[in-house]
C-alpha cells in the first residue's frame, strides 16, 4: 500500500509478546495481536481474559515500562506514556463506561481537553462547526448545544464516536460498545463501523455479543486467561458462534441455555392491571401507559422492547413506587390487592427488584461481599437490632458456595470482583431477601458466556423452587432461550404477549416495528 | 516467598495502625521536648478533660461524615446556644437537673430542625448547617445579652467536673479507687478476649493469630493501667471521663454492631443501592444530624461546667476540631468508612499536639499552623496509602 510516497505495510498494528503483571496475577502472558489496515478486528474472551488490559497497554493507559513487549504502529515502535501520546497518533479508545460529562453540551464534551482555541479562549464558532461536521458523520441530528444528560445512551455512544472522529482517529478501539444498547441501536452502530471501514478506518472491537462479532469482524482474536488462543478468519462474515465459544471457554458449550423442566403452575403470584407511570420530573410525560401483565408460580416471564420502552420504569414503579410519579393501577399478589408505598414494603410483600446497573444502583462496591449479601434483609441476621456478624458470614459463605462466586473470602470488597461475580453477589443479596417474585433487570449485561450460563442455571433453580421470575432483557436470544412467556413493550405500552414456544426474534422485532408505525400514523392524523 | 508475605503482613499492619503509631511518636516527641512535663499526672488527667467536647462531638460527626463526607458546621454554635440557655436558667434559679433535661430536649429540637431539612427536604447539609451556625450563634448571644454569665450552681458543676472519691480508699495522696478500676478493666479485657476467642474456635470460625490478638490486648491493658495510675496520682477518676466513655462506647456499639449503624455506612457507600434495598435513607440522614445536635448540646453542658461560665464566643470553631478528628482518624472524606476507635485516636492526636505545644509555650497562632498541617498530612497519607482516588 502506497501512501504519500511512504510504503506502509498491511498491518497497522503489531503487538508482540505483551506481558503485564499485577501483584499476584499475570494479566497478560506473551500476547500477540496483529491488526490489518482497514479491517475490523474483534477481540473476544471471557471476563478477566485480558482484553481490556491489552487495550489499556495499547492506548497508554498502562504506560510504557509497566509492561513487557513491543508495540509497532505503522511499523514504528511506540512507547506511549499516556493516553494523550496514543491519541496524537490517531489511536482512540472508547471505554465501556462512557466518559461524558452529563452537565456539559455535546460539543463541549467532544472537545474536552482538546478545545478549539481562538485568540482569546475557546473559539466557539469553530467548535460548533467542527462538532456539527462530525455529528453528521455519525448520523446524529441533535444540536451540538444539547446537554449530554438529555440524550439517550445510544446517542451518547454516538457522541463518543464523533469525539473520536474529531481527534482524527486512525485506529478506533471500542470496548463493549453495544452493552447498553438495544438491538436496533446496536445494529445501527455496527453498520456505521462497516461504513467507516469502507472509508479506510481500522477498528478493534471488544464484545461479548458473538452475533455482532460474527456480523462485523474480519478477524477474530480469542483471548483466554491472559493468553492468545487463536485468531480466526471471518472474512466471509458467516462464522459459527459455537466455533468462537469453543475457543473462549476451551470447551464446547453444547447448550447455551440450560434445560429446565417447564413446570408452570396455574397459580398467579403477581398480577398488575392498568398500570400507568409518569416521569418524575417531566410530570406530563407518560412512561408506562395502561399496562397489564401477570406472572405464575414457577414461571420465567420475559419483557422485551427497545431502550426506553418503559420496562425498567414499569418494574421499578411496581417495586414500591421507587420510580415515577402519578402511579396508578392495581397490583395483586396471590390474588389479593396490595398497596406498596416504598421499597421496604415491596420487599416485605415478597418482591425483589435486581437492578440493571449493578455498580450504580445495585451494590456497595466499597463494602464486603458479606455485608452486601445481607443488605436487603439485614433483620434476618439480627437479633434485637444487633447484627450477628458470624451468622452473616455464614449466610454469605453459603450463597458464595451455592452460586459458585469466585472469591477467596466473603470479606473481600465487591469492587474487587469481576462483573460476573458481582452479578452473583447481587443475586445472592436478593435471593437472601427470599421473595416470591424476582424481577431481574438485564441480569446478564456485560458478563461473559460462562457466567451467563451460571446465571441462567440460578434462574432455573429459583423457578423450580416455585418462585416467579420476571426477566427484562435487551438480548432477544436469551429471552427466547429462557422464558415461558414473553411480553413485548414499546414506548410505554404493551404491544403483545406470546408464549416462549411460538416466539422468534423476527416475530418480536416485527411486533415492535409494526406498533411503532401504527403509533406514528395515529399521531399523524 | 514466606519472607515476602511476612513483609506484606507487616506493611498491612503498619498501615492499619498508622495513626496509632503517629500518636505514640508525637506523644514521645513531646515527652522529650517538654522534658517529661506532658507525662505529669495533672497533664495526663487534663488531656481528656480538655478534649471532652472533641471526643463527644466527633462521635456524632462520624455519623454525618459516614453518610457521604457531609459535615455539620453548626455544632460550635449549638454548643454555645445550649450552654447559654443552661447558664441563664440556672442564674434564674431553676433546678440544675431540670435544666440539664431541658437543655437536652432543646438540643434534640435543634437536631430535629436540621435533620428534617437535610433528610426530608434534601437541603445540602453544608448549607443547612452553615445557616445553623449563624442562627444558633446569634440566638446564643441574644440569650446572653452579649454578656458573660457565670454558673455558680454546685450540683450542676459537680455532675460534670467532680472526681470520684471513695471514702476510706481515696483519703490519701494516691486515689486507689482509680487504680483499682483500671486494673479491673484490664483483667476484664483479657478474660473477654479469651472467652470470645474460645467461643469462635468452638464454632470453627477463622480468627486472627493469637499473637496479634493478645499482643494488642496486652498493649491496651498496659496503657489502661498506666493511665489509671496517673489518675490515681492526681485527683482520681473524673466524672467527665465517665460521660466521655458513655458516649464513645455507645457510638462504637451503634456503628459496629447494630443494623441501624450499618445503614450509615451503606448510605455513604452507595445511596441509590441502599434505597433500593428497602432502607429508609431519609431517616438515616435525619438520625445522623439529630444525634449530632444532641451531642453538641451535651458538649455545651460539659464545656460550660468546665469553664464555669458562658459567653457568646464559646465553642467558636469547635466544629473544626470535631471534623478534623474524624478525618485524621481515618474517616473517608467521601463517606462510607471510618470507625469510632479511629476517630478517638484522631481526637487524642489533636489533643496531644495542642497540649504539647501549649506546655512548650508555642505561640497560639503557630498552633493553628501545626494543626492545619497535621490534618492535611493525615488525609494525604490516608488517600495515597489506600489509593482512594476520588469517587472512582
Amino acid at each position: 500500500m502506497e501512501l504519500g510516497g511512504i510504503a506502509l505495510s498491511d498491518n497497522i498494528l503489531v503487538m508482540k509478546e505483551i506481558t503485564k503483571l499485577y501483584p499476584g496475577v499475570k494479566a497478560l502472558n506473551n500476547v500477540n495481536l496483529t491488526v490489518e489496515r482497514g479491517k475490523i478486528h474483534a477481540l473476544v474472551g471471557e471476563n478477566g481474559a485480558g482484553k481490556s488490559t491489552l487495550m489499556n497497554v495499547l492506548s497508554g493507559t498502562i504506560p510504557h515500562g509497566e509492561y513487557e513487549g513491543t508495540i509497532l504502529y505503522n511499523d514504528k515502535e511506540c512507547t506511549f506514556k499516556s493516553v494523550r501520546d496514543s491519541e496524537k497518533l490517531g489511536i482512540v479508545i472508547i471505554h465501556q463506561e462512557l466518559a461524558l460529562i452529563p452537565e456539559l453540551s455535546i460539543c463541549e464534551n467532544m472537545f474536552l481537553g482538546n478545545e478549539r482555541k481562538g485568540k482569546f479562549g475557546i473559539d466557539w464558532d469553530e467548535t460548533y462547526s467542527q462538532a456539527e461536521k462530525h455529528l453528521k458523520r455519525v448520523g446524529l441530528k441533535e444540536s451540538p448545544l444539547v446537554q449530554i444528560k438529555d440524550i439517550g445512551t445510544g446517542k451518547q455512544q454516538l457522541v463518543e464516536i464523533a469525539k473520536a472522529l474529531s481527534k482524527n482517529v486512525k485506529l478506533l478501539i471500542l470496548d463493549e460498545p453495544t452493552s447498553s444498547l438495544n438491538e436496533a441501536d446496536s445494529k445501527m452502530l455496527l453498520d456505521m463501523l462497516l461504513e467507516f471501514k469502507k472509508q479506510g478506518m481500522t477498528s478493534i472491537i471488544i464484545s461479548h455479543k458473538l452475533s455482532e462479532v460474527a456480523y462485523v469482524a474480519d478477524k477474530i482474536t480469542v483471548l483466554r486467561d491472559g493468553s492468545t488462543i487463536e485468531t480466526i478468519d471471518n472474512s466471509g462474515h458467516n462464522i459459527d458462534e459455537d466455533r468462537i465459544i469453543r475457543g473462549m471457554v476451551g470447551r464446547e458449550l453444547t447448550d447455551r441455555y440450560p434445560v429446565r423442566e417447564r413446570n408452570v403452575s396455574s397459580e398467579i403470584v403477581m398480577e398488575v392491571l392498568n398500570w400507568s407511570v409518569y416521569h418524575p420530573v417531566y410530570t406530563e410525560k407518560c412512561l408506562v401507559n395502561n399496562v397489564s401483565f401477570n406472572v405464575h408460580k414457577g414461571e420465567i416471564v420475559g419483557f422485551s422492547g427497545l431502550q426506553g420502552a418503559g420496562r425498567t420504569e414499569l418494574a421499578r414503579s411496581v417495586f414500591g413506587k421507587s420510580y415515577g410519579t402519578s402511579i396508578s393501577g392495581t397490583l395483586k399478589l396471590f390474588g389479593k390487592e396490595v398497596t406498596l408505598r416504598n421499597e421496604r414494603e415491596a420487599i416485605e410483600a415478597g418482591i425483589a427488584y435486581v437492578t440493571e446497573d449493578r455498580k450504580d444502583n445495585g451494590l456497595i462496591l466499597s463494602d464486603t461481599i458479606a455485608r452486601n449479601t445481607t443488605m436487603a434483609r439485614l433483620e434476618k441476621v439480627c437479633s434485637r437490632g444487633i447484627v450477628d456478624v458470624d451468622k452473616e458470614n455464614m449466610v454469605a459463605e453459603d450463597y458464595k458456595n451455592k452460586l459458585r462466586t469466585k472469591t477467596p473470602s466473603v470479606q473481600q470488597n465487591v469492587g474487587n470482583l469481576s462483573g460476573g461475580n458481582q452479578q452473583k453477589v447481587l443475586l445472592s443479596k436478593w435471593m437472601f431477601a427470599d421473595p416470591d417474585v424476582l424481577i431481574l433487570d438485564e441480569p446478564t449485561r456485560g458478563i461473559d458466556v460462562g457466567a451467563k450460563y451460571e446465571i441462567y442455571c440460578i434462574m432455573n433453580d429459583l423457578v423450580s423452587q416455585g418462585k416467579a421470575v420476571i426477566m427484562i432483557s435487551s438480548e432477544l436470544p436469551e429471552l427466547l432461550g429462557m422464558c415461558d412467556r414473553i411480553y413485548v413493550m414499546n414506548e410505554g405500552s404493551m404491544v403483545t404477549e406470546m408464549s416462549g414456544a411460538e416466539a422468534t426474534q423476527e416475530k418480536i422485532m416485527g411486533a415492535i416495528l409494526r406498533f411503532g408505525k401504527n403509533q406514528n400514523i395515529n399521531k399523524g392524523e | 516467598m514466606e519472607n515476602a508475605t511476612k513483609l506484606l503482613n507487616v506493611k498491612k499492619l503498619l498501615k492499619k495502625y498508622s495513626m496509632t503509631i503517629a500518636l505514640a511518636v508525637v506523644f514521645i516527641m513531646f515527652a522529650i521536648l517538654t522534658k517529661g512535663k506532658i507525662l505529669l499526672s495533672q497533664n495526663i488527667s487534663n488531656l481528656l478533660l480538655q478534649n471532652a467536647y472533641v471526643l463527644v462531638m466527633a462521635c456524632g460527626m462520624l455519623l454525618c461524615i459516614l453518610t457521604g463526607g457531609n459535615v455539620d458546621l453548626s455544632v460550635g454554635s449549638t454548643l454555645c446556644l445550649v450552654g447559654a440557655i443552661a447558664a441563664q436558667f440556672m442564674s434564674a434559679g431553676l433546678n440544675p437537673i431540670l435544666t440539664i433535661l431541658i437543655c437536652l430536649v432543646i438540643s434534640m429540637l435543634i437536631g430535629i430542625w436540621q435533620g428534617f431539612w437535610i433528610g426530608y427536604v434534601h437541603i445540602p447539609p453544608f448549607i443547612c448547617t452553615l445557616a445553623g451556625m449563624f442562627l444558633f450563634r446569634g440566638l446564643g448571644r441574644v440569650i446572653l445579652s452579649s454578656k458573660t454569665v457565670n454558673i455558680a450552681d454546685k450540683t450542676f458543676l459537680g455532675i460534670f467536673t467532680n472526681y470520684i472519691s471513695v471514702p476510706g480508699l481515696d483519703d490519701g495522696n494516691i486515689k486507689w479507687s482509680a487504680f483499682a478500676v483500671g486494673v479491673a478493666i484490664a483483667v476484664f479485657l483479657i478474660v473477654y478476649t479469651a472467652v470470645s476467642r474460645a467461643k469462635k474456635s468452638k464454632k470453627g470460625y477463622t480468627m486472627s493469630s493469637s499473637l496479634i490478638a493478645y499482643g494488642k490486648i496486652v498493649a491496651i491493658d498496659a496503657l489502661v493501667v498506666a493511665y489509671a495510675w496517673k489518675l490515681a496520682n492526681y485527683k482520681g477518676i473524673p466524672v467527665m471521663l465517665l460521660w466521655i466513655l458513655l458516649v464513645v462506647l455507645l457510638y462504637a456499639f451503634i456503628t459496629s454492631k447494630t443494623a441501624f449503624g450499618r445503614y450509615f455506612y451503606a448510605v455513604g457507600g452507595n445511596e441509590k443501592a441502599t434505597k433500593l434495598s428497602g432502607i429508609d435513607t431519609k431517616k438515616v440522614y435525619f438520625v445522623a444530624y439529630c444525634s449530632m445536635s444532641i451531642l453538641a448540646g451535651f458538649s455545651g453542658l460539659l464545656v460550660a461546667a468546665r469553664i464555669g461560665s458562658v459567653n457568646g464566643d464559646m465553642g467558636m470553631s469547635y466544629e473544626m476540631d470535631a471534623i478534623g478528628s474524624c478525618f485524621i482518624g481515618g474517616a473517608s472524606a467521601y463517606g462510607g468508612s471510618g470507625t469510632v476507635p479511629g476517630i478517638v485516636i484522631g481526637a487524642l492526636l489533636l489533643g496531644v499536639i495542642n497540649q504539647g505545644m501549649s506546655i512548650c509555650g508555642l505561640d497560639n497562632n503557630w498552633q493553628y499552623v501545626v494543626k492545619g498541617a497535621v490534618l492535611l498530612v493525615a488525609v494525604i497519607f490516608d488517600v495515597v496509602s489506600n489509593h482512594k482516588t476520588g469517587k472512582a
